[in-house]
């Protein structure tokens, strides 16, 4: 039992990766917006969805249009990512002028009202564009990676082995640490992080200190939208078919990633969404085996949410997060 | 004109014959005209007016429960859409009960809950596992099916059980705060749901994703409750008992600890409200009042199976509860009816009367856009435009005004508004006025 | 003040309404039932999810019966009766499909009902048809307790999960000689049953069944899954549920370099099932009840007429749709006959429509026992030869 775990241990780390790295980039787009606004922003996993669908709608554009064999394929994911990123920043930066911004004085959970509100909204307006379109709202979009490559995991230890992985894996993983790192240094080393953070901390202070508050927050959604729409095009990229109701599931995911990291914390959004994907990917590989057949891998969700809630009962404020110590 | 509407807005009488005038016409146009589902509509309607009126609070629920009843079930029942009407009206019954357990966890307590539909489910699994044939693959006595008198008794027991979930939940999560405790929450939703739908082996206590089918269907008096309007008479006693519950215990010493945590945690340990039995009692409560609707539900459908306890569930009665306006009590009802109503009713009959329309020539729609499909696409429209709206919900939260003077004059024994210990009782007997 | 004032003139506006209200509803009472040009109005209501994760093979459904009501309704005109189509979105959610029957049932003109794809929506709003008399036909339920409570009302067409199962079995054992069989399912009912009972079946035939595993229905990453696949090594890959689940799993087996094949049930019957395993359907084998639409004249016509109306393609759902609604018809012209021309009630279709025996539909033929299962149940087996739709047939089991 514990052979075959070990067995297939790269295969699963290399699955978990790219199942973690797609939550970690949606994660962050939820952690950036609840730093600033303390909101947690349902409607970003449709955002997400969108991006997936915006970008497969290229490709089968280019594709239609020849342009898909003409160029080589990193080219056209630069395009893609492109285009797509800047239309889903400025859907996000939309939606909270039309939904957040008049509530920001109202109880919290309102917000949550709206948000669940423009998921409802977004998911059937795709479902019926994609209908319109290609008479079904499960959408393939074409191939542009195609390798397999494989890795001789066998070689590094005998216990191991061999993975295999599609090249669309390299693909997703480095472009996710990308826009990891430049998120990181955007938010770390440019002025306007600096001012996302100051709004962070504390809103009234930053505006008393000629921050453009409204400004820093359609700013934070653009950028985080823009991550998540980025994140749908690496998804599309990588499973190959899309529908609109993606967006749902993999929120929740996401969301759990960026409170298991400690929600605020964009560092630990990144570190929860890998560990989430790999606990995910390790549940649904080895839970039979180990369990002896009592749970089976259709319990991985159950297996990431206890998880999460050990993490949450032993430290309340996520892993990375700072305990917030309440004055009075 | 100006004084006819200033009369109406400070006299009662003329505020009552008015609204007595409008329930009339109401009753009698559902009665003749069957089919009308705005008639039914603005029945229920003038319950909501009837809150607004300025009479009485006890003619008040008198006159409620007059229409409630009395004249809709007997006007209604003419038509052929009696049982339609009658089913709606069971769902909104159940709705507002278990609407009402959430405002304790989320509106007067604070704790934001987004699994709650996980102590539905263990009320309608309850229920369900004893009135079929279930139980007897893991019972080791007793005979099941259960029959229908059982009914009576598992409301109580649905109610417990489900308590006994909502502490078991509440325990693990109780050093955990706000947003921590919406994604707790939901998993845990998610985890009995899954949990559920896959206890089929190595013993099967809930045949998975097959569900329970052939439940039996309660008994009162020898006689089979089967139909959506008996259901109706049932539901409307529970919902009065639990409107009932809630506001004794909102206007109690319980509910003033529940405002006090949601309002700051550590002023309320300061002032030495326990924090453990407070919290732990809100979700007992919010979850019994779930489970005894799931009991009822399960019955009703005489089939349960996990698909009808998803996580889009739980966010709907959460939903209910905001957008009526959270810790309100009369708002968490609109919101409960508003909601089901909508999802139910009103959309369902826009979207046949627009079909109807496009196989009549009059509009014609395209296929991909048929407004059969549109439900939930309007229902999200119409989620925003309330929450925009009304932020602070239909009808927000109002603390009950107390009069000063009241106060002082009642003493300890005689109090209404006081539950008081012993000891302090002794302590004000002694004294003569407060 | 204002609150106050808006609410008196709210509670004057409402009064009038309710006025208006009594009058102009009487009015559409009236006009709603009976004539259209002097002939009655007969409905047929459709009743399967039409929004949600399952909404493009309830939307098959829907459009199978929408054709079959416009391919007969010249017929239903000569005997002066004027045939509509009612659809109904029940959301795959068995609150929302108890309703709509109630509803359905007010409406005393619908006289039918085809649907549901979900049995677990299916069941209970059964219990609300059998109370009304109204007949029920499903294109898609295939768990066993659909039929197994012995409703006067609930018939269908489609194979039980008892019969589909073993007939993969005997095909995956016999004709594929697998030895070694790794199962998944999605974790619904339909998914659950038909995996259990080709399990149960394949392990009486000899097989060993080296894995059964659940999957979640919506996730698109099965690489958990099978990693488990590739450390067991079996033969052949048996998988209950619906296409969308199933490309994926097949497409992402194939990259994996599992190269065995996989089979499946009469969810998998679908052009969208091709789109999204691309190539690697090559691998797959699939059991339906419904037989080569490509092969009859009549099966064609359906496909194009199909794919002309609604710019679709034909799934296996929208032909299952289309018979279902076919025998309903059927049995609707048979109780109008032995009523003498005139209008039946709701009792009369549905005994006429158990009591047929022999109904030739577009791509099965259809005739009830005494519990409403059909007696000809044939399975056929295909197999995609190419990356195409539809299959080439590949095999029959009968009874």
């Amino acid at each position: 039992m514990w052979t075959e775990v070990i067995q297939t241990l790269p295969q699963v780390v290399i699955d978990g990766l790219t199942l973690g790295a797609v939550y970690a980039v949606i994660a962050i787009g939820y952690t950036m917006v609840y730093g600033i606004l303390e909101l947690i922003n349902f409607a970003h996993g449709e955002v997400f969805m969108t991006g997936a669908f915006i970008g497969t709608a290229i490709l089968l554009t280019f594709s239609g249009i020849g342009w898909l064999a003409m160029m080589p394929a990193v080219v056209v994911l630069i395009i893609v990512l492109i285009a797509t990123s800047i239309l889903t920043g400025f859907l996000g930066m939309g939606i909270e002028r039309v939904a957040y911004r008049p509530l920001r004085n109202a109880p919290k959970l309102i917000t949550l009202i709206t948000a669940i509100g423009i998921s409802f909204l977004l998911q059937d307006i795709i479902r019926f564009i994609a209908e319109i379109k290609k008479g079904n709202y499960i959408v393939t979009g074409p191939e542009i990676f195609t390798n397999k490559i494989k890795l001789d995991a066998s070689s590094i230890l005998p216990q191991f082995q061999d993975a295999s992985f599609k090249s669309t894996f390299l693909v997703v993983i480095i472009v996710a640490i990308i826009m990891m790192i430049g998120l990181d240094f955007f938010v770390n080393r440019t002025k306007w992080g600096m001012a996302m953070r100051a709004v962070a901390q504390d809103r009234d202070t930053a505006a008393l200190m000629t921050i453009n508050v409204n400004k820093v927050i359609s700013v934070t959604f653009f950028v985080g939208s823009a991550l998540g729409g980025a994140t749908g095009v690496l998804f599309a990229i990588q499973y190959g078919t899309i529908d609109p109701y993606i967006g749902f599931i993999l929120g929740i995911k996401a969301f759990t990633a960026a409170v298991l990291g400690g929600i605020g914390n964009i560092r630990g959004a990144m570190v929860g969404g890998m560990l989430l994907g790999m606990l995910e990917m390790f549940a649904a590989a080895n839970l039979t085996g180990l369990t002896g057949g009592v749970f089976g891998a259709e319990y991985k969700d159950v297996f990431a949410f206890i998880i999460l809630i050990v993490v949450l009962i032993f430290k309340p404020e996520g892993l990375f997060g700072k305990a917030v110590i309440e004055k009075v | 004109m100006k004084k006819f509407i200033t009369i109406l807005l400070t006299n009662r009488t003329a505020q009552l014959v008015l609204f007595l005038v409008y329930v009339v016409v109401t009753t009698a146009s559902l009665y003749l005209a069957e089919k009308s589902v705005v008639a039914f509509l603005l029945l229920l309607l003038s319950i909501l007016i009837l809150y607004f009126l300025k009479i009485k609070t006890p003619l008040k629920w008198v006159i409620g429960l007059l229409i409630l009843g009395v004249l809709l079930p007997v006007s209604a029942s003419q038509g052929p859409s009696y049982q339609s009407y009658m089913e709606v009206a069971t769902l909104v019954g159940i709705y507002v009960a278990m609407a009402l357990g959430l405002n304790i966890v989320v509106g007067l307590a604070g704790l934001l809950d987004l699994g709650f539909v996980a102590f539905f489910a263990v009320g309608a699994y309850t229920y369900g596992i004893f009135a079929t044939g279930q139980a007897a693959n893991f019972m080791p006595f007793g005979t099941y099916p259960l029959s229908g008198e059982s009914f009576w008794v598992f409301l109580l027991i649905g109610c417990f059980v489900a308590a006994l979930f909502g502490i078991l939940l509440g325990i693990p999560v109780l050093r955990v705060k706000g947003d921590y405790l919406a994604i707790v929450t939901l998993g845990f939703g998610e985890i009995i749901r899954i949990v559920f739908n896959n206890m089929d082996k190595p013993v099967n206590i809930t045949n998975g994703s097959m569900g329970l089918a052939s439940i039996a269907p309660p008994r009162i008096f020898g006689i089979d409750l089967m139909f959506p309007n008996q259901f109706y008479y049932v539901v409307l006693v529970m919902v009065i008992l639990v409107i009932y519950a809630v506001r004794t215990l909102e206007h109690s010493k319980i509910g003033r600890s529940w405002k006090a945590v949601r309002e700051n945690e550590i002023a309320a340990q300061a002032m030495g409200v326990p924090l453990v039995k407070t919290k732990l009692t809100a979700f007992a409560i919010g979850a019994s009042f779930s489970g005894m609707m799931g009991v009822v539900f399960a019955a009703k459908q005489t089939f349960v199976d996990p698909t009808s306890f998803t996580l889009l569930e739980s966010t709907t009665i959460l939903v209910m509860v905001v957008l009526g306006g959270m810790g309100s009590l009369p708002g968490v009802i609109l919101g409960a009816a508003v909601v089901t109503i909508l999802n139910l009713q009103v959309l369902t009959e826009i979207s046949n009367w627009m079909n109807q329309l496009n196989i009549n020539g009059v509009l014609s729609i395209p296929d991909a856009l048929s407004p059969v499909k549109m439900q939930r696409f309007i229902f999200g429209a119409l989620l925003i435009v309330f929450a925009l709206y009304r932020s602070k919900g239909l009808i927000p939260a109002k603390n009950r005004k107390y009069d000063p003077e009241q106060l002082k004059q009642t003493k300890g024994k005689n109090s209404k508004f006081l539950f008081l210990s012993k000891e302090k009782l002794k302590a004000y007997e002694g004294r003569e006025n407060l | 003040m204002l609150k106050k004032k808006t609410t008196a003139v709210f509670m004057a506006a409402t009064l009038a309404m309710g006025i208006i209200s009594g009058c102009s509803s009487s009015n559409t009472s009236s006009s709603g039932e009976g004539s259209k040009d002097g002939k009655t109005v007969i409905k047929i209501a459709s009743q399967s999810p039409l929004s949600g994760g399952s909404a493009t093979l309830g939307e098959a459904i829907k459009l199978g019966t929408q054709l079959s009501i416009e391919d007969h309704k010249a017929e239903f005109e000569k005997l002066g009766f004027e045939l509509q189509l009612v659809p109904y979105d029940d959301q795959g959610d068995p609150k929302k499909g108890v309703a709509n029957a109630q509803l359905i049932a007010s409406d005393k003109e619908i006289l039918g009902v085809v649907g549901h794809l979900n049995s677990g929506v299916a069941i209970p709003s059964s219990e609300t048809y059998e109370k009304y008399s109204i007949p029920m036909i499903s294109p898609a339920n295939t768990a066993t307790e659909v039929t197994d409570r012995g409703l006067k009302v609930v018939n269908r067409i489609v194979a039980r999960d008892d019969f589909q199962g073993p007939a993969g079995a005997d095909y995956a054992v016999n004709t594929l000689k697998a030895k070694k069989i790794f199962v998944i399912q999605d974790k619904t009912a339909y998914g659950t049953g038909l995996a259990d009972a080709f399990k149960g079946a394949a392990e009486k035939l000899g097989a060993e069944i080296v894995g059964y595993e659940g999957i979640t229905v919506g996730e698109k990453d099965f690489n958990g899954v099978l990693n488990q696949v590739t450390s067991k090594k079996p033969d052949l890959i048996y998988f209950g549920g619906m296409y969308s689940e199933g490309g994926l799993i097949l497409k992402q087996a194939v990259d994996k370099g599992i190269d065995i094949p996989f089979m499946g049930g009469d969810a998998l019957d679908s052009s969208s099932f091709v789109d999204i395993a691309g190539e690697a359907v090559k691998k797959a084998y699939l059991s339906s009840v419904a037989g080569d639409a490509t092969k009859t004249a009549e099966g064609k016509k359906f496909a194009e007429d199909y794919k002309k109306k609604f710019s679709k393609n034909i799934e296996s759902y929208s032909a299952y749709a289309y018979d279902s609604t076919g025998v309903l018809l059927k049995g609707l012209a048979d109780a109008i006959d032995k009523n003498g021309g005139k209008l039946p009630s709701r009792a009369q279709v549905r005994d006429a429509v158990r009591a047929i025996t022999d109904y030739q539909g577009v791509v099965t033929k259809v005739g009830f026992d005494d519990k409403g299962d059909n007696k000809y149940g044939k399975i056929f087996i295909y197999k995609f030869n190419e990356a195409s739709y539809p299959a080439t047939m590949d095999g029959e089991i009968s009874k």
